[in-house]
């Protein structure tokens, strides 16, 4: 080519100087009064996936967590008893995220087949569909967790379902959903993928290549998680990723009953397989934190959330291959789009300082629910996930007081108490939970949710006649 | 002068007893209540001879003065008539006419039969202060929540705990049309002739015009001073000042001292009536009060448990999806054999010989148990339900606000060990029979510690558990009705007992 420059060439190079000073005068420290967003699309952060090769930005997004709005074709009177609007997704919305999403970098969008109410596939193959299929990652799972969908039959319906849904002929990554639980975890996983011989007609959509990465998503039972790398030593299997709940609390602090993030971590790490990372934010508990708390992180960084520690939290081991956030609103997709674009790694001050924040957070006693809704609808209209937010927005504002000899009981008492009625409707309190414990095996947390739920009862019941 | 002391009091009368019926905080009461207790009917039902001999004393000196400063009704119908008197055309609407005496005592003699037989709801039908509670509570307390609740709107997005809100609910339809169109025929009475209503109708009206004939104080005419213009008698609401005879019929009259500012001449006053020569003012009336009177008659409301229908329908999940809330269905009255009355109101007999029918303890209600009842005899008068609340056990507010004695005041430690009524299972309807779950939570919830769980199969000690219910420990607070997940019928409710115990 030498110095005859193409005319193509020409208009690619002023373009790039013409954007690239663009950029330098948004850049520029001009007072313009108001925050600007940090983030600029292109500085996204990436890691690679070895088996496939897969450049995936390390901020993905949960489809769990979808915006809705009142049902537009609702009969008038067709809410249910006590005035809840039945919603529906916000379709227009969910496109005008996924597009923001896209513009800036993000490639990596996980769904389920039983998400917001079934409603998600469906909802995210409307917004992807939108874009050429080659600029975007779509992760789904095999969520046969009721006993009917357990059949080979069902299970495979259920695959095929969503790639229907999902409008595509192939999914970039498939998960066995929550492996795990059960009373028995290993004869649960068994009796889901192995004697019905769906894994196997899963590893054959592998090689016809519909599924082009084969993992399985952990909760719970640390049995079963050691048993499915087993497998993968032993040749029986070949996992790409699997997907762990991993945050700052988790890491070397999981509740009762589920496994220390960092544990799974490491053992992923060994076998060089990238860790797909969910509830970084531990359901929105991670976004804010006992006011003393949120001050030691913001002393530190003024102008960071403190969701981007979390996630930043999150991000950091090499081998995560890239972090879910279910971004309801624009807001989250813009605030972690300032922490991701590029993600800045903790240091080693920093990640001693989240160790000491999550040591102190045991000082309080919050229900480790992550408002995943798995364990929804109850069958007696109970709000176990609103129930459990409000009893942990009280403990975090001290607002859960144990005796009446207490400096500010009568206070506490009453933001208790007038907030539950206005954050749960009365019949869908703790106070009707029966104890049946349908939700209880939902839980991917392994909450004892009756239990809890009668704790509360206990607690509100105290306050009540006091 | 006295014309405005008697508008400033009549005001603050107005003001805190309307207070007590809008106030669900309970916050009022411990400065008011006395306001509602001083009201001549529920005092003479109460048996409060305090307030009964005072009441009869204040009328013998000063006049008919509680009818227009105490009576909330008298008040509601002088802020109308006053409306209307505002303008031109109403301003001298009125005049002289002598007194209705045979339709005054009808209903007065009407009114004491009715009591003495116990037909509460005529009682309660006529009677001022009553009449007055239903209307606040009917009419004004909607109002007073759905601003309530606007405030609640903003603090809640304010992050304030200052407001809550408060439900508003119709609770029972025949009552509020009795209080819409008691409000709308008074405000028309009122609209065009002042006291009618209170000179024609109350009987409280009556019994005390009879005593303010004789009172010892009152309005004069100063017949060298008066040219007869008959002015005063075109402002008197009472139609109750002859000008041309210059007379003044002192049964009719509440001392409403308006005529004293309008006589051009100075004629008109208010001081002593009988000058030297002293008049033996009667003695007391009050006779009504101390009757023994017969057996109320009982309703039988003997209906058959009618529970048919509506077990609890819980659609099993096809396909668990995650997220969502399950429809709750209402629950629905079931049909008591014997109704509920709070505790404090002793038996069912006291509450329908005392109860005015006020309303202000089902205002007062925090847990949304007690509306009035649509029984022909105890219309109007309370009941217990417990499809939206149960009787908690910190709770004690209607006693401490009945002003009649139809609820006796009680403590919180005496509630705790007062039987109103028991608890019955309805086998049909208990979700560990029709679902086979294991449940509990009316035993969970029993303030008596009355359910005991026993296994469903004799013998078998890992069968599902089924409430047993202790008669002789249950209070029928309702906790264990309202909490039952059976809907829209309730697999344990209340049955009440005609007399309280204590347990």
């Amino acid at each position: 080519m030498g110095n005859n420059i193409s005319r193509r060439d020409f208009l690619k190079i002023t373009g790039i100087a013409g954007l690239a000073t663009a950029g330098l005068s948004a850049c520029s420290d001009k007072n313009t009064g108001a925050a600007t967003p940090r983030h600029k699309s292109g500085e996204m952060t990436y890691r690679v996936n070895p088996s496939t090769g897969d450049k995936v930005s390390l901020l993905g997004y949960g489809m769990m967590r979808l915006p809705t709005m009142a049902d537009p074709n609702a009969k008038p009177g067709g809410n249910d008893k006590d005035g809840v609007i039945q919603e529906v997704i916000d379709q227009d919305t969910v496109n005008e995220l996924v597009d923001y999403a896209l513009a800036h970098g993000v490639n990596y969008f996980d769904t389920s087949p039983v998400y917001c109410q079934g409603r998600s596939e469906e909802s995210t193959g409307i917004a992807l569909s939108r874009h050429p299929r080659d600029k975007y990652f779509i992760a789904t799972k095999l969520s046969n967790f009721s006993p009917e969908t357990q059949t080979y039959d069902a299970s495979v319906a259920m695959y095929r379902n969503s790639l229907k849904n999902l409008r595509t002929d192939h999914l970039d990554y498939l998960l066995l959903h929550a492996i795990g639980g059960g009373d028995d975890s290993i004869a649960t996983f068994n009796q889901r993928f192995i004697d019905n011989g769906v894994l196997k007609f899963l590893q054959k959509e592998r090689e016809a290549g519909r599924i082009r990465n084969l993992g399985w998503s952990f909760h719970g039972d640390v049995k079963a998680f050691d048993h499915l790398l087993k497998m993968h030593d032993e040749g029986k299997a070949k996992w790409d990723f699997v997907q762990i709940q991993l945050n700052y609390v988790d890491w070397k602090h999981a509740s009762e009953h589920n496994v220390n993030a960092e544990y799974l971590y490491d053992e992923l790490a060994k076998r060089n397989i990238p860790a797909v990372i969910m509830e970084p934010l531990l359901g929105g508990r991670l976004a804010t934190l006992a006011d003393f708390l949120n001050a030691r992180l913001k002393e530190q960084r003024p102008e960071e959330s403190v969701a981007s520690w979390a996630f930043r939290f999150a991000g950091t081991p090499q081998k995560v291959l890239t972090v879910l956030s279910g971004m309801t609103y624009k807001e989250h997709l813009v605030d972690n789009l300032n922490t991701f674009c590029p993600l800045e790694p903790c240091t080693p001050a920093e990640l001693e300082l989240l160790e000491d924040t999550a040591v102190r957070m045991q000082d309080y006693e919050t229900i480790p629910c992550t408002a995943c809704q798995y364990c929804m609808p109850c069958p007696f209209g109970l709000d176990i996930p609103g129930i459990f937010r409000h009893y942990n927005k009280c403990v975090n504002e001290g607002n859960v007081i144990a005796s009446a000899d207490n400096e500010g009981y009568r206070k506490a008492r009453k933001a208790f108490l007038v907030g539950y009625d206005r954050s749960v409707p009365r019949l869908r309190q703790a106070n009707h939970c029966i104890g049946c414990g349908q939700c209880e095996p939902h839980c991917p947390q392994n909450i004892h949710i009756p239990d809890q739920l009668h704790r509360i009862d206990k607690f509100v019941e105290q306050l009540k006649q006091s | 002068m006295l014309r405005k002391i008697r508008t400033i009091l009549a005001v603050i009368f107005f003001a805190g007893i309307t207070l007590l019926f809008l106030d669900f905080t309970g916050s009022v009461h411990g400065w008011l209540g006395w306001m509602a207790k001083v009201q001549f009917l529920p005092a003479v039902l109460a048996l409060n001879v305090g307030v009964i001999v005072g009441l009869v004393i204040l009328t013998l000196l000063l006049g008919r003065v509680y009818c227009s400063v105490i009576c909330p009704m008298g008040v509601m119908q002088d802020v109308v008539s006053w409306v209307h008197s505002r303008s031109k055309k109403g301003k001298y609407r009125f005049g002289y006419s002598p007194a209705v005496s045979w339709l005054r005592y009808t209903v007065l003699a009407l009114f004491i039969v009715a009591m003495i037989a116990g037909i509460g709801s005529f009682v309660a039908l006529l009677a001022p202060y009553s009449s007055y509670g239903r209307i606040a509570s009917n009419l004004f307390a909607p109002v007073y929540d759905w601003i309530n609740n606007l405030f609640a709107y903003i603090a809640e997005r304010a992050g304030s705990y200052a407001f809550y809100e408060n439900e508003v609910w119709i609770r029972s339809i025949p009552v509020f049309v009795i209080a819409a169109v008691t409000f709308v025929v008074v405000a028309i009475l009122a609209w065009r002739g002042g006291r009618t209503y209170c000179n024609t109708i109350c009987p409280v009206g009556t019994v005390l015009g009879f005593l303010s004939r004789y009172s010892l104080l009152g309005i004069r005419i100063d017949k060298n001073k008066c040219n007869a213009c008959g002015l005063c008698s075109r402002q008197c609401k009472s139609s109750c000042i002859n000008g041309k005879e210059h007379s003044v019929d002192y049964s009719r009259c509440v001392a409403c001292m308006d005529c004293i500012g309008t006589c051009a001449h100075g004629a008109i006053s208010y001081g002593m009536r009988y000058g030297s020569r002293r008049n033996k003012p009667a003695t007391a009336d009050a006779k009504v009060n101390k009757s023994e009177a017969p057996d109320v008659g009982r309703r039988a409301f003997v209906t058959g448990l009618a529970l048919a229908g509506g077990t609890a329908a819980l659609k099993a999940q096809t396909g668990k999806l995650d997220g969502g809330l399950a429809v709750i269905e209402d629950k629905q009255k079931p049909e008591r054999t014997t109704p509920i009355v709070p505790p404090g109101a002793i038996s069912l007999r006291n509450m329908a010989r005392h109860c005015t029918g006020c309303q202000l303890c089902v205002s007062a209600c925090p847990n949304d148990v007690l509306r009035p009842s649509a029984g022909l005899v105890t219309l109007m008068q309370p009941e217990s339900s417990y499809e939206r609340g149960y009787c908690r056990p910190e709770c004690n507010r209607c006693s401490q606000v009945c002003p009649s004695g139809a609820i006796r005041p009680i403590t919180i430690a005496e509630k705790s060990a007062i039987q109103i009524g028991h608890a019955v299972w309805i086998r049909k309807n208990c979700i560990p029979v029709t679902e086979g779950l294991a449940c509990g939570n009316c035993a969970r919830h029993c303030p008596a510690g009355a359910i005991l769980m026993v296994p469903s199969v004799p013998g078998d000690p890992e069968s599902v558990r089924i409430p047993a219910v202790d008669t002789e420990k249950c209070i029928g607070c309702g906790a264990c009705e309202n909490l039952c997940p059976a809907r829209p019928f309730s697999a344990i409710y209340v049955e009440g007992n005609e007399v309280h115990r204590d347990v």
